[in-house]
């Protein structure tokens, strides 16, 4: 694996830091009653989104299709704050133009294309777009993200099977979060690890600290090679806890507070900064130099996404199919 | 001219549009090395290779997500459904993605879900349905079904080129049909999605139909026109969207209408069909819009069963007479 630099691992925290303060905001938009719908965050699991997406390479066209829970991987894709909070705020200006909500938004240019709320169909999906690199000559790396619940889907199964039979390169990043909704993953298989399910795939996988940038980074470059060089599809789960509820109307009183009090003390964000002071690798004042960039960068993209317009009721109109 | 069936006609078109766009590509269950359960992609893999005749898995969602996503990134997959009776394996891949992405995320998906439909071959419950009624009621999808040879080919070529999702129907009762035997240009045409036909012209009753049942409509007007009733036959040929013109055209022709259709009753086509009628042509019509349709059960596979469960000529008969005299 290829070590990373001072100015990456800067960069790894700043996309979670920018991940936890988008979504803070996101919550008091949400409690002002700006935000309509759902608010679905992904608070203990950026370590997770940013650490995966980072393995991937743009220059060769690389794309992932992250879950709601994947905001800090399409930040790293190249999403702006902007967008997202336009499409919470259901401006005319999202990229959506206000007719799909929170994260699911798409740009292939950059690599990213928006989740859909019927789980493991995406992963299908993405089986297609390597089809079509792989008809293309490209040597493109597609990553799909999956939560235990979802493993469970008939389309996640078919998915899977079908990546590994046309050894597609594909990295699927199981993110096992304790919880689908409000049902532990005790209910959900009889399985300890997501990972094994990989084995019946006949695919190589991985289990690493989801919690751990560093880590997930690593497993997740291990397979985006791998991929590239030919060696087909891989299943990396990173164990992680979601520290909401499902959405923000969920208080999540089925969740032992011992459990919770548990991963508080494991933090991605605070884990990775000690991290970068214990080993010197950044100073507080780097630190500090990240947070004062996110919190401007936020400020200036809030302030944009609210001065856009909201849709027109007749923009419902249209675009359904090519001829208008 | 060469005389083709229905089969055949569908294959010359694949096959052309093949030849004429490597965009163009081919996913199913034994489609490849085999050439399809009704052998439509014969030959193909030899001419084009396997990265573009994919032999898939049993796993109608994974096929249908992977024509989406190749379809998103500039491909032009062509995905069989082995029977179409499976499509329900796939309904929210279809339902969800392929027919929202456009409006959702401005990416069209240019795919085309093929396979063979209908009942009158003894497939029992499960390789008999028509399913359009299924999909009637999603926004984004288009739905086309041939009932000739020469129009097959046109419509097959005009689904692959289109911008969108089109779910293409393919009657099996039609497939080596020899009565329907046609010629067919082996030059390149299309046959535009969202256009009716009239098989038959007539002054006194339209029925309005589709697939196979054409064929039905028409044995019924021959037989209705030694009694005096003159019958005229529109084959929609597009299920979604629907040709409202020719509709209105005919309505205002005969000012009495038949909608028949081989789906089940409850639901169906016909429905959506009469409440078009109402609302483009209400003043026209001199008598209440009959349907003939099968019966609002499952496709039995028994001959006798399957017999009483699908429209029949005589059914259709029973019913212009009476309609004919109201």
């Amino acid at each position: 694996m290829t070590e990373l630099t001072k100015t990456q691992q800067l960069d790894l925290l700043y996309f979670m830091r920018l991940t936890r303060a988008l979504e803070d905001r996101l919550d008091n938009l949400y409690k002002q009653g700006k935000i309509v719908g759902g608010l679905f965050r992904s608070l203990g699991q950026e370590g997770t989104a940013v650490g995966s997406a980072y393995a991937l390479d743009k220059s060769q066209g690389d794309i992932l299709s992250p879950l709601t829970r994947d905001l800090g991987a399409m930040l790293v894709m190249g999403a702006l704050p902007r967008e997202v909070f336009a499409s919470y705020l259901w401006r005319a200006s999202s990229l959506s133009k206000g007719r799909d909500q929170n994260i699911h938004i798409t740009d292939l240019e950059r690599g990213f294309i928006g989740t859909i709320s019927p789980l493991g169909t995406l992963v299908a999906v993405m089986n297609g777009v390597l089809v079509a690199t792989r008809m293309q000559k490209k040597k493109t790396v597609g990553m799909v993200y999956i939560g235990d619940g979802a493993t469970s889907t008939g389309a996640f199964h078919e998915a899977a099977n079908f990546a590994a039979v046309q050894n597609l390169p594909l990295v699927i990043i199981g993110e096992n979060n304790g919880y689908a909704y409000t049902t532990p993953t005790t209910k959900q298989m009889r399985i300890l690890n997501l990972a094994d399910r990989a084995k019946a795939y006949g695919m190589p996988s991985e289990i690493v600290d989801g919690n751990d940038v560093l880590a997930v980074y690593g497993s997740a470059r291990r397979a985006v090679d791998r991929a590239r060089d030919g060696g087909g599809p891989s299943f990396i789960e990173c164990k992680t806890f979601r520290m909401r509820g499902h959405a923000a109307h969920d208080n999540q009183s089925y969740v032992a507070k011992e459990t919770l009090e548990q991963w508080r003390k494991r933090d991605p964000i605070a884990h990775f900064e000690k991290e970068l002071r214990d080993k010197k690798i950044a100073s507080a004042n780097d630190i500090d130099q990240v947070t004062q960039r996110v919190d401007s960068v936020l400020e200036e993209d809030l302030g944009w996404a609210e001065g856009q317009p909201a849709p027109a009721p007749e923009d419902a109109l249209g675009g359904v199919y090519a001829e208008g | 001219m060469p005389q083709l069936t229905l089969l055949e006609a569908i294959r010359q078109g694949l096959w052309e549009e093949m030849e004429r766009d490597p965009r163009v590509f081919i996913l199913g269950e034994d489609v490849g090395a085999y050439g399809g359960a009704f052998k439509m992609t014969e030959g193909f893999i030899g001419r084009f290779g396997e990265e573009r005749v994919i032999d898939t898995p049993i796993s109608e969602s994974a096929i249908v997500g992977a024509a989406c996503g190749a379809a998103m990134m500039g491909m032009r997959p062509v995905a069989e459904m082995q029977f179409i009776d499976f499509i329900s394996c796939c309904f929210d891949i279809l339902t969800n993605y392929a027919a929202k992405s456009r409006y959702r995320q401005g990416i069209g998906i240019p795919m085309v879900v093929r396979g063979p439909c209908g009942g009158g071959v003894h497939g029992g419950p499960f390789h008999s349905q028509n399913v359009e009624s299924f999909f009637l009621n999603t926004p984004g999808l288009k739905m086309v079904e041939p009932s000739t040879p020469y129009d097959a080919k046109g419509l097959i070529k005009a689904a692959i080129r289109d911008e969108d999702p089109v779910l293409f129907f393919e009657h099996k009762l039609l497939y080596r049909n020899p009565k329907i035997k046609q010629e067919v240009p082996e030059d390149d045409y299309i046959v535009p999605i969202g256009k009716a036909a009239v098989r038959r012209e007539g002054r006194d009753l339209s029925i309005i139909t589709y697939g196979a049942m054409v064929y039905t409509a028409l044995d019924a007007a021959e037989k209705l026109l030694q009694e005096g009733i003159d019958v005229e036959v529109i084959d929609l040929r597009t299920l979604m969207p629907l040709d409202r013109e020719a509709i209105a055209e005919s309505v205002k022709k005969t000012s009495k209408v038949i909608i028949l259709h081989e789906a089940t009753r409850t639901g169906g086509m016909a429905g959506e069909l009469t409440a078009i009628i109402n609302e483009d042509v209400f003043e026209y019509l001199d008598a209440p819009i009959t349907r003939v349709t099968s019966i609002d059960t499952p496709v039995p596979y028994a001959p006798p069963l399957e017999e009483f469960f699908l429209p029949q000529v005589d059914d259709v008969v029973t019913a212009a007479r009476k309609l004919a005299a109201y």
